[in-house]
């Protein structure tokens, strides 16, 4: 368990990203608002509790990598990353503008601190995670790779290659992390094309599988520390998360998927967002 | 090939056997594989199709079989690729430009990293397995790639020379094609080699033919019977496409005013368009491309598919015969 005060630490900074990433995509007039705000629960506690990383240090050989394979997620990727320090936090006001190194889906070649790889074109991360975590075991390194995706992003053909590619190699080392909305642009996954039985078929591809809260800190995190060290199988956590978490206007609405909050929304966002901090004891 | 080769032989003086192109990939690998411990490859389950096997037995621990799943195999490059290991992909040019693409532009090309693909099957010469199996769009699209280069070598001496120079001297996506049938093994071992570099394998002066892979030989024939005809031909060997070898085009077109360009591959988007894209720009003059025009390929022996297709020698020199002026 995680301490209180830790933890009240945690929600606070997933508050502070929150609101970076309001103002990120207000200032850049466009974006994708709902997946950000909804899992930033998640990256709060990757980044500031659960990571092996090292801010002043972006390619320390022995860090836990992540691969943010739902690239159109990066303003909570650059607001996360930001706030440990990769960066200045002025630098995400040029979010989607010209010349920036904040480019609208993650560029390894803009050279972005902590930017691992490039992605927007869904279901390729999973396969690079694959890569990565290979290489670790050829070598013997004992660092974690994390994928994170999407729940429309599991449509892609390409995950699931990847997925019985990871089994078939008992990638121990490889933790998928599917913030699980059940929304995506055209409205329900289980509309668009349904996912469940979720859990069954990473099982029937050989997955150790992991359900939580996503928008619990502390769940997640619990989450997270019980994939046993000593499994010979990729494990993924389903992290059920609501869209816009936090923000009452834009939860659980699909058609802020991608879309910018104008100057009225980002200020009133930020005041639904801190009352519904206040009120709920420190947590979203 | 029989009968007709005095002039090869001037400028061969050892010819060796028929090989396929995809043994010199193979030769080539296995190198590369015993000097540099970062090599793996990729298996997408035609590993001897491929001419991977030899590989694959010597240095087991380094080969991975990923099965029939191309776009995964990309991407799982591009992850060992950002962990320092230089990945070798190989499957049938068809399917590895177009099934894996989307992850050889974002995951591989887009991270700026380096991966050696190997485009095996090329071209209309892979014969009997008809259209879905010859690749004749892949120079087209790869070209169309930041960070790639694309290299299409002549015979198999060639290709063990492309792989071993290309991973020494280029980074970013290279991408090699190469065929299955067995064809003319004639350049020499010791060539002076150099990616990006035309090789001018024939002087002349009255038209300049730039070809590439297969088609370097058919033209070289070509050439031997336009000089039997009193046509003075120029013959360039272009085996890299991109970065495309812009100077020695110009110089050459320069001198002959008429450029005919061969290729096994679609005229759209291919080494011809490649050229003209240069000459149009910096040297205007008369142009011929042979090529695929517009069509799937479809099944057949090699030699009668060239026929077909016009892209033999007997074609390439009646075509040329018809637009050089008396």
């Amino acid at each position: 368990m995680i301490a209180q005060e830790q933890l009240s630490k945690l929600n606070g900074l997933a508050l502070q990203i929150r609101k970076d990433i309001l103002e990120m995509l207000f200032l850049a007039g466009s974006g994708h608002l709902g997946g950000s705000i909804g899992s930033a629960d998640i990256f709060t506690a990757l980044y500031f509790h659960l990571l092996r990383h090292n801010p002043l240090d972006p390619s320390w050989k022995d860090r836990d990598r992540v691969i943010l394979s739902a690239g159109h997620l990066a303003p909570v990727l650059y607001a996360t990353l930001a706030r440990c320090g990769y960066f200045p936090i002025e630098e995400i006001k040029t979010l989607r503008k010209i010349g920036s190194r904040l480019q609208g889906h993650p560029s390894r070649l803009s050279g972005l601190p902590g930017v691992e790889t490039s992605s927007g074109s869904l279901g390729q991360g999973l396969s690079i995670g694959v890569g990565m975590a290979l290489a670790a075991k050829i070598r013997n390194q004992q660092h974690k790779i994390v994928t994170i995706h999407g729940d429309g992003e599991l449509q892609e053909g390409q995950i699931w290659e990847a997925a019985m590619s990871a089994a078939h190699y008992e990638l121990s080392n490889l933790i998928a992390i599917v913030d699980r909305n059940s929304l995506q642009i055209d409205g329900n996954t289980e509309d668009v094309l349904s996912l469940e039985p979720l859990k069954q078929k990473w099982q029937a591809f050989g997955w150790n599988v992991i359900q939580c809260n996503g928008n619990s800190i502390a769940e997640f995190i619990a989450a997270y520390r019980s994939i046993e060290p000593s499994l010979n199988m990729p494990s993924v956590i389903i992290a059920n998360t609501t869209m816009g978490a936090g923000v009452a206007m834009i939860e659980n609405d699909h058609r802020w998927h991608g879309k910018a909050p104008n100057k009225e929304e980002y200020l009133t966002f930020l005041n639904a967002l801190q009352d519904r901090f206040d009120g709920s004891n420190a947590a979203i | 090939m029989a009968g007709n080769n005095e002039l090869l032989n001037i400028m061969y003086p050892n010819p060796k056997a028929l090989r396929p192109t995809k043994d010199g990939f193979g030769k080539g690998v296995e190198e590369i594989s015993a000097i540099n411990e970062t090599v793996l490859v990729l298996g997408a389950d035609i590993t001897a199709s491929v001419g991977l096997n030899h590989v694959r037995d010597r240095f087991p621990h380094r080969f991975f079989s990923f099965g029939i799943a191309e776009q995964n195999i990309a991407s799982v490059a591009a992850g060992l690729a950002l962990e320092g290991f230089l990945p070798v992909f190989s499957t049938y040019a068809t399917f590895l430009t177009t099934r894996s693409l989307d992850q050889l532009r974002v995951s591989v090309a887009y991270n700026g990293l380096t991966v050696l693909l190997g485009g095996a099957h090329a071209g209309i010469s892979v014969g009997p397995d008809g259209a879905t199996h010859q690749a004749l769009e892949d120079i087209a699209i790869m070209r169309s790639l930041p960070n790639t280069t694309v290299i299409s070598p002549c015979d198999a001496t060639q290709t063990e020379i492309a792989v071993k120079n290309a991973v020494k001297s280029t980074k970013g996506l290279i991408y090699i094609r190469f065929g299955r049938e067995a064809v003319p093994d004639f350049t020499d071992e010791f060539q002076n080699f150099t990616v990006g570099k035309i090789q001018k394998i024939k002087d002349g002066s009255d038209v300049t033919i730039i070809a590439t892979g297969h088609m370097v030989w058919e033209s070289l024939k070509a050439a031997q019977m336009l000089e039997e005809q009193m046509i003075s031909c120029e013959v360039l060997n272009c085996h890299t496409i991109k970065p495309i070898d812009k100077e020695s085009i110009i110089n050459s077109a320069q001198k002959t005013k008429l450029v005919v360009t061969v290729e096994e591959h679609q005229i759209l988007g291919g080494l011809g368009s490649a050229i003209c894209e240069i000459l149009s720009q910096y040297c205007p003059c008369k142009t011929l491309m042979i090529g695929i025009d517009d069509s799937f390929g479809e099944s057949g022996i090699p030699t009668e598919l060239f026929r077909h297709f016009s892209i033999d020698a007997e074609s390439i020199f009646i075509k040329i015969k018809q637009i050089v002026k008396p």
